[in-house]
């Protein structure tokens, strides 16, 4: 059994220190996850309406947003923008910002797509029965739409989780960086440490992702 | 904000490097994931038994761990236990440990979209299993399938944008290395998206393309 130094986990606040580094990551992912949720349905709603300028102002966004990596995001943000407007930007600031522009043209995307997936007979039924336009958008679409959401924008928060590793990349002190941290520390005494750590970092963004995705898993196949 | 054109000029050919790599590694990354993902998709489709459980694992541990946590791991954590790989193929490894699983996803549910009533009205027409799979199944899995294969291909292209964590010489290393050393922020960041949007714009325009062509599937539905 060669040694996988594992030990270290257990020497003194390392441990600690680590969940402390995936309350950063967690923090930051939340605020977005927060802000971006409400922000999203709104633009999906505009997405999703009749007003063309509105909707290809919309449109440009989403595709700039979505085309580019978010780490080159990032840079732009945490290098870029600091250099052309000369102000002062933190990582974590920095970091938020970004997330919430991600996070708001993922969900307006994933909100357009719900409203444009109801059938248009949905809507001409309810003309049917007599139903005026805001009686058939808040009981016959917004219901509907909102069961294929809901799982969807679950699934956001984890794909945010697991994109909010790249933090490390602007200097912000998370998970990885403690990881390293404890690492250097631990050279001497436990070469092996790499090991150790780096796995107990796996297996924290699994425990923090996990849950989350069964849960979205769970509830796709209950509302199919 | 201007831009010294003398600068671009001068960083052009170092991007043009980093690009090259990039894209390499990515093309040897998706096209891994693509055999994974098939290879993945048939044996949970066909059911077979103890396969399809470390199957089922090792797609929710590549799901839900970042790929940055993957390429630390393969790169800094398992030559600590004897298995030891140069930065470019442990790249590699990394973007079709974490594709095959996407790719898998995607393949399996456009297998599982076709209804029963197909296949059993190929057999009563006489066909053979295999041409069961490769006329009736196959054609119409894949259509259904396209959609999503291209998103995840321009997601796992985005992905490659980690890999300077591993001492990667790629765009993104290029472009923090020259920020570092000559301070020209607004020339570095200017040529870092224009290089990404000549790698990813071409793959995103295809794939859309590519959706309109095999979009015969949604026959009866």
């Amino acid at each position: 059994m060669p040694d996988l130094g594992l030990e270290v986990l257990f020497k003194g606040q390392n441990m600690v220190r680590l969940l402390g580094g995936l309350g950063v990551a967690l923090k930051i992912s939340l605020i977005a996850v927060g802000v971006s949720i409400p922000l999203g349905i709104l633009l999906g709603i505009l997405m999703a309406g009749k007003n063309r300028v509105v909707k290809a102002i919309l449109r440009v966004y989403l595709e700039i947003i979505r085309i580019m990596p978010q780490l080159v995001l990032l840079f732009i943000f945490f290098f870029g923008t600091t250099r052309i407007f000369g102000w002062d930007l933190s990582g974590e600031l920095a970091a938020i910002i970004v997330f919430i522009l991600w996070g708001t043209a993922e969900m307006s995307d994933l909100v357009r797509g719900a409203l444009i997936s109801i059938p248009k007979h949905q809507y001409e039924s309810g003309e049917a029965l007599g139903l005026s336009g805001r009686q058939i958008y808040f009981f016959i679409v917004v219901p509907q739409a909102v069961r294929q959401l809901i799982p969807l924008s679950i699934n956001l928060v984890t794909r945010m989780i697991k994109t909010t590793s790249l933090i490390l990349m602007i200097g912000v002190v998370e998970v990885l960086k403690v990881a390293q941290q404890i690492i250097e520390a631990n050279r001497m005494v436990s070469p092996n440490a790499a090991f150790g750590v780096y796995l107990a970092v796996l297996v924290l963004y699994f425990i923090a992702c996990w849950p989350i995705s069964m849960l979205a898993g769970y509830l796709e196949k209950k509302w199919r | 904000m201007d831009l010294n054109t003398e600068v671009l000029t001068q960083y052009l050919p170092l991007y043009q490097k980093a690009a090259v790599l990039t894209v390499k590694i990515g093309y040897f990354g998706i096209v891994l994931a693509i055999v994974i993902g098939l290879f993945c998709a048939l044996i949970q489709y066909h059911k077979i038994p103890v396969l399809r459980r470390i199957i089922a694992v090792y797609i929710e541990i590549s799901r839900n761990t970042p790929l940055l946590i993957q390429l630390f791991f393969i790169y800094y954590a398992l030559p600590k236990i004897g298995i030891s790989t140069n930065a470019e193929s442990c790249g590699v490894a990394g973007l079709a440990f974490l594709g095959g699983s996407y790719m898998a996803e995607v393949f399996r549910s456009g297998l599982e979209a076709i209804p029963p009533i197909q296949k059993e009205s190929a057999y009563s027409l006489g066909l053979s299993p295999l041409k069961t799979m490769f006329h009736v199944i196959l054609p119409q899995a894949v259509s259904i399938s396209v959609p999503g294969f291209v998103a995840n291909v321009i997601f796992l292209l985005k992905e490659t944008s980690v890999f300077s964590a591993i001492s990667l010489m790629d765009l993104m290393f290029t472009a923090k290395d020259l920020i570092g050393l000559h301070y020209n922020t607004i020339e570095a960041l200017f040529l870092l998206v224009v290089f990404y949007l000549i790698i990813l714009l071409p793959v995103s325009v295809l794939g859309s393309l590519l959706e309109r062509r095999v979009r015969h599937a949604g026959f009866g539905s």
